[in-house]
């Protein structure tokens, strides 16, 4: 066998065991533990604190918005896309007080002039028109909003 | 609140009906730069290797050039993905538990292979008496570093020399099918992502291969007049020619390529043709002009008159330098046709989301020229401590 031979494949075999080496010290303690990912994952993803909760726990107490809510037109937009996230209301609801949202600019993510949005099936305002003094919330209730 | 208002920003940029995952971009320019600089790497060896396999001697004066600028783009090819991710610190991950049925987790392999199986082989093979005659040469830690890359192979004998070549030969048949997969699998990445009918096309990983070769071959002619000018020699004019020439054909089999490709999303029509004929608008400075026209066109009429009728070495020089940038910016193009085009349509196929390329940032503009810049250096360095023209001769002794 020629001499570069022998000493390339020398060079790789100890390439190919550092690498070993490395691997050994590198792949994470709990991989291969259930399958081809880090076992830990689940409890790192377990630990991750919880930021919403579901929609009838605000029900729960807020009785007479939802009563006002589920024959409106806002029946499926969940309490917390206008409010904010409700965790930590629904641990100490004195201390961590949700947002009220009352801006014209608020109601006009949804509502304001889109000509790419078919505007039978969420109602369209030109936001820089229409009534503009006032605040969309004083005319519209926005748990039952009427037209 | 700041959550909504950058959510209103970005409806701004929307046409049509979007997903709300759809709006912003994953993958930027970084993975446009990915397979491109690839691409360069897979071409230029390709180049290299006919030369040496096929014998074609003259792209003879190129042949060290290939290597080295394959060399130099493969060092840095991984950099655009590395500084892609949201944790670049973990990269080495994709290495340590590789998985069989993922594409992407293949790829560290394919890459190390190509690597260190072919290329720095191929590179020691040809330099190796190079490396015992400086290493006599050379002072200090110049000579100590020639002398650890002998790998202790100090014969410089004719026969030996022999065995370097036989070795080095093997080494590129062996390296012609891994640069075809390296660049092949770059392609098969976006061709099996069959949500997007944009990408997902088995002629994909051809069209990636073909115009790999195109924009290596344009590399090396760029950088081989480059450094003669640099070095205040002269050009060696049939080597321009040949590459020309090559250039043309394989030019001509990528623009086919492509075309067929084209042509049969447009005649197959299907559900996502419509939002298909839009894009290619929206494309148009991309796409039609930059692609197309000055990528394609230009340099194939002007190759194609040069087959037939060769004009003044002064004029075919000038032109042939240019055609090598048209084509260099061309293929750079094609990249982000590909992976910006693909991502600026919604899985709706009934809107548009806009793309917008930050300068500063990890994923801005400086970062990309960073990454454009580096292989150049690399190169520099390498042409320095590998001088091809510096190379001895032993065989003709």
């Amino acid at each position: 066998m020629p001499k570069q031979l022998t000493r390339l494949i020398i060079v790789f075999l100890i390439f190919i065991s550092l690498f070993l080496v490395v691997r050994h010290f590198l792949v994470p303690e709990s991989f291969y533990k259930f399958g081809h990912y880090r076992a830990d994952a689940l409890k790192d993803n377990e630990d991750h604190q919880v930021k919403y909760i579901d929609a009838a726990m605000c029900s729960a107490c807020h009785t007479d918005i939802d009563s006002l809510k589920v024959s409106g037109p806002h029946k499926n937009i969940n309490c917390q896309t206008c409010h904010g996230p409700g965790y930590l209301h629904v641990e100490d609801p004195s201390k961590n007080v949700l947002i009220k949202p009352t801006e014209r600019a608020f109601c006009g993510k949804c509502h304001s002039l889109n000509a790419a949005r078919a505007c039978n099936i969420i109602k369209q305002q030109d936001i820089a028109q229409h009534n503009i003094d006032n605040k969309c919330v004083e005319c519209h209730n926005p748990h039952q909003p009427q037209p | 609140m700041g959550n909504f208002d950058q959510l209103y920003q970005a409806l701004t940029k929307v046409d049509g009906f979007i997903y709300p995952n759809e709006l912003e971009l994953r993958w930027s320019v970084l993975i446009t730069l990915y397979p491109y600089i690839t691409g360069l790497v897979a071409g230029a060896f390709i180049l290299a290797s006919l030369n040496r396999v096929f014998n074609v001697k003259a792209l003879k004066p190129t042949y060290e050039i290939s290597l080295l600028a394959a060399f130099a783009f493969l060092c840095v090819a991984t950099m655009p993905l590395i500084s892609h991710l949201g944790q670049p610190q973990r990269f080495y991950e994709i290495m340590m538990t590789p998985h069989l049925t993922s594409a992407m987790a293949i790829f560290g392999f394919v890459y190390l292979w190509y690597l260190m199986a072919v290329l720095l082989l191929e590179i020691w093979f040809d330099y190796r008496v190079d490396f015992v005659i400086w290493s006599r040469e050379k002072k200090g830690l110049l000579k100590l570093v020639y002398k650890i890359l002998t790998l202790g192979v100090m014969d410089t004998s004719p026969k030996s020399v022999r065995t370097d070549n036989k070795l080095g030969y093997i080494i590129t048949v062996i390296g012609i099918p891994s640069a075809f997969l390296l660049h092949g699998y770059v392609g098969f990445i976006f061709g099996s992502v069959k949500a997007n009918p944009w990408w997902s096309s088995v002629l994909m990983p051809i069209i990636f291969l073909f115009s790999a070769m195109v924009s290596g071959i344009a590399l090396v002619l760029f950088l081989y007049m480059i450094i003669t000018y640099i070095r205040k020699q002269k050009l060696d004019m049939l080597c321009l020619d040949t590459i020309g020439k090559l250039l043309f054909y394989i030019l001509i089999l990528d623009f086919t390529l492509e075309s067929l490709d084209q042509i049969h999303r447009i005649y197959e029509a299907g559900e996502s043709f419509d939002i298909i004929s839009l894009l290619m608008s929206k494309l148009f400075f991309s796409l039609t002009i930059m692609q197309v026209l000055m990528g394609t066109f230009i340099p194939l009429a002007i190759l194609g008159f040069f087959q037939f009728h060769k004009p003044k070495e002064k004029i075919r020089k000038a032109a042939y330098f240019i055609i090598s940038i048209l084509v260099l910016v061309g293929i750079f193009f094609m990249r982000w046709n590909v992976v910006i085009g693909g991502q600026l349509f919604s899985k709706s196929f009934l809107g548009f989301t806009t793309y917008k390329i930050g300068l500063i940032g990890r994923e801005g503009l400086i970062m990309s020229i960073v990454w454009i810049i580096v292989p150049f250096i690399i190169l520099t360095f390498l042409l320095w401590f590998l001088p091809p023209w510096k190379k001895a001769h032993i065989e003709d002794k």
